[in-house]
């Protein structure tokens, strides 16, 4: 019973914040309802007992990335975009491509409903998912992906710093 | 009310959506990159429901890399905005035609 409450909690706080991200007119609110965003899906990963990931998401996602963010929108001193005059016709356009996208995934998990086990955390899967066991497989089986993500962030990092020096045209 | 897999799922492709439709609606070049991390996001929730479902921690070196480039991503939209606004003050998707000409 607790798990759900939590769960649809979490969800609904998910989903408004995610809403409030995408709405919002001054992009530092939009920054902002994303760290909530982040915190709720760092919720529900620990509410499916995946705590290394958990962890992982609040210091990665709400503290590495969502940190550059204000300060970009902090440098650049954006203000509010001005609330838009009339309904354009590419928003009904991507109201309706959204909400298409929507319909498609919805169609597919009904198909799909019956052929899902319940879902139930197992012992196993606990243990499947701690920072040992994915550590393990970090530096055993998948060591050479991880040495190539190492080698693309160097890379975003070399090409971060380039284009941000650059002036184009 | 049984909690299934399908709830995450669900959630996974509403949150999915909300970030497909903030890239669609919005002209604003940091919301944009916002919302592309909100995809991400959705995509990593159903891969962590699924690899709990399964009791398998490969989902989970998968969603470690995905974080992994999300930050690559982010760094490289950030220094790409910067770029932009040197060229013209502003972040207005709509403003920038340099390709056209």
């Amino acid at each position: 019973m607790i798990q759900q409450v939590l769960f649809l909690f979490l969800a609904v706080v998910a989903i408004g914040s995610a809403l409030g991200a995408v709405l919002a007119r001054s992009p530092i609110n939009s920054a902002l309802w994303m760290v909530v965003n982040l915190i709720a899906v760092a919720g529900l990963y620990i509410t499916l007992n995946a705590l290394f990931i958990g962890v992982l998401q609040v210091l990665v996602y709400a503290g590495a990335i969502m940190v550059p963010i204000l300060f970009v929108i902090m440098l650049l001193n954006l203000g509010s975009m001005p609330a838009p005059s009339e309904i354009q016709w590419k928003h009904v356009v991507a109201f309706i491509l959204g909400v298409a996208l929507l319909t498609q995934l919805a169609f597919v998990l009904a198909i799909g409903l019956d052929a899902l086990p319940e879902m139930s955390v197992s012992e196993e899967a606990v243990a499947a998912s701690s920072a040992r066991e994915i550590g393990k497989m970090l530096f055993t089986r998948y060591v050479l992906p991880f040495e190539i993500i190492a080698i693309l962030l160097l890379a975003a990092t070399i090409g971060a710093v380039m284009f941000a020096k650059r002036k184009f045209a | 009310m049984e909690l299934t897999v399908n709830w995450y799922l669900a959630l996974s492709a509403i949150l999915f959506s909300i970030g497909v439709m903030g890239v669609l609606f919005r002209s604003n070049a940091i919301v944009i990159l916002l919302s592309v991390e909100l995809m991400l996001n959705a995509v990593n929730v159903s891969i962590i429901a699924l690899a709990q479902m399964m009791a398998d921690s490969t989902g989970h070196i998968l969603v470690f890399f995905v974080l992994a480039v999300a930050a690559a991503e982010a760094a490289i939209g950030l220094s790409l905005v910067i770029a932009l606004f040197r060229t013209k003050p502003t972040v207005d998707v709509n403003e920038f035609n340099l390709l056209k000409h």
